[in-house]
């Protein structure tokens, strides 16, 4: 389980989080979710240690991150998985170099071991016969499927996506939000996803925090954020014309 | 204070970038390449830019010598040090932050828009030792290899210039050459050349890493590592200088 506990973050003067608790358990969907600027991707770095927080602090199973030296840090993020906005996949190297890239640094697997593994993943986000293509030639869900496989291929205990969904069409986007929620029962992971992609909301949302103005606004499931009175999450959910529409009836 | 800012923020940087590499055939792996993309794939432009360099001075010397009581050896002989002193260390060190520093600095630069940096960061890498300790170690190694040889494509262009002129014999040059050498003088040129090498790759590395924002960042991170690393070489040039030879 991570725990976050008052977690408060400034640039400058700007007060960007205000005081966020919150737990994220094991097995579940864990959204994080809000308007652009609402200090989603900001409290996404504060988890994963990208930024330090001013307030507060953050348990990774009992062990406190937020307060630890560089060295216990990288134990623990050796057991993170991440997939980033638009990949972050290494240019230079090719999509088995990518995948197998965490398992060359941190374990002692043979060549033999290490290329079954990587097909493994690959197999597993539905990518064969990918192996030697470069990131370049990818299309961007691939990117996004190639991202997930690297960040599963060490085994994680904890998976973060930072919208998974952005730039993609709405069914490969469907595919995604499938392939991690998938993953994170299968292997049993704490996964948190950051997005503002309603569709995954509805369908994935097992655990969804609401921040509005770097606050905890509402938490709750996928079930109960149709039903809620909150104005602000109301505000957020239903600000299409379709949906508004929708909410009436 | 932003000036001191950037300098502890640089000393940082370097106190990371020196450290224990993860994984020690990963990072010879890196070395490999690093020497490869850092130092061959300079010699190309080294060896143009020294052959003509070289030819130049010696028709440069040559012309000023009006005095016949000047032995025309001083061709050869000027020619040899100015490449050995001066221009093989300095002139193409500038060149090489030029070719390599900018390389560097957008790579990296890419990197960090691109968040891969993050990336690494998230697996538990040291980023800063993982990207830039290998180019450092590379540069430090190849850099000396490329002002060797760049001294000697410079002595042999003024050789061409005997050769295909009738300013001066090749046998004067060649005199020139074996004149007065003092070997001290290619363990000055090769301290200059790993001081500059540093300060190529580490300030390139720096402009890089540090980049805030997206694309036009990386091109002003490109330019801001030439300019600065140039700046750097002729300041230290002067200070080594000083301190070496005086």
């Amino acid at each position: 389980m991570i725990e976050a506990k008052h977690i408060s973050k400034f640039f400058s003067d700007t007060m960007v989080l205000n005081s966020i608790s919150a737990k994220f358990e094991k097995g579940k969907n864990n959204l994080i979710i809000g308007r652009s600027g609402a200090g989603k991707t900001v409290f996404l770095k504060c988890l994963v240690g990208l930024h330090e927080v001013d307030d507060g602090y953050i348990n990774f199973d009992e062990r406190d991150f937020s307060h630890m030296n560089r060295k216990g840090r990288k134990e623990i993020r050796k057991e993170m998985g991440m997939l980033f906005q638009g990949g972050a996949l290494f240019d230079s190297f090719s999509v088995e170099e990518n995948v197998m890239f965490p398992l060359n640094m941190f374990t002692q697997m043979s060549e033999e071991e290490k290329l079954e593994r990587v097909n493994t993943v690959l197999k597993r986000v539905n990518l064969v016969n990918a192996n030697k293509l470069m990131p370049g030639e990818l299309s961007g869900g691939m990117i996004k499927r190639v991202a997930i496989a690297r960040a599963i291929s060490n085994s994680p205990k904890y998976l973060f996506c930072d919208e998974p969904n952005s730039g993609l069409d709405p069914n490969t986007a469907g595919v995604i939000d499938d392939l991690i929620a998938e993953i994170t029962e299968e292997y049993g992971i704490v996964t948190i996803v950051n997005t503002h992609d309603m569709n995954s909301v509805l369908k994935m949302g097992d655990h969804i925090l609401f921040i509005h103005e770097g606050k905890v606004a509402w938490q709750g499931n996928k079930d109960e954020i149709l039903l809620s009175d909150n104005n602000l999450l109301n505000d957020f959910v239903f600000s299409t014309e379709l949906t508004k529409r929708l909410k009436k009836q | 204070m932003k000036l001191f800012y950037r300098i502890g923020q640089y000393l940082l940087l370097m106190k990371q970038v020196i450290s224990k590499p993860e994984k020690r055939s990963i990072f010879f792996r890196q070395l490999i390449t690093e020497f490869y993309s850092i130092g061959v794939d300079s010699f190309g432009i080294v060896a143009v830019i020294s052959i003509f360099m070289g030819a130049v001075v010696s028709i440069l010397v040559a012309y000023n010598l009006d005095n016949p009581l000047i032995p025309k050896t001083m061709i050869g002989y000027s020619t040899r040090e100015m490449a050995i002193l001066e221009f093989s260390p300095t002139i193409i060190s500038l060149i090489l932050a030029g070719k390599v520093g900018s390389s560097i600095a957008s790579q990296i630069g890419t990197m960090r828009v691109s968040e891969q940096i993050d990336a690494l960061e998230i697996m538990g890498i040291n980023p800063a030792n993982f990207l830039v300790f290998p180019k450092l170690i590379a540069a430090i190694f190849i850099n000396p290899a490329l002002i060797v040889f760049s001294m000697a494509v410079s002595i042999f262009g003024g050789y061409l210039v005997g050769m295909l002129t009738n300013l001066f014999t090749p046998t004067e040059y060649i005199n020139g050459l074996r004149s007065w050498f003092d070997g001290f003088t290619i363990v000055y040129a090769l301290i200059k050349t790993v001081v500059f090498a540093i300060i190529i790759v580490s300030i390139a590395g720096y402009q890089g890493y540090i980049i805030k924002g997206g694309s036009i960042e990386v091109g002003r991170a490109s330019t801001k590592a030439v300019v600065y690393a140039s700046i750097l070489i002729i300041i230290f040039n002067l200070i080594l200088t000083q301190l070496i030879l005086i």
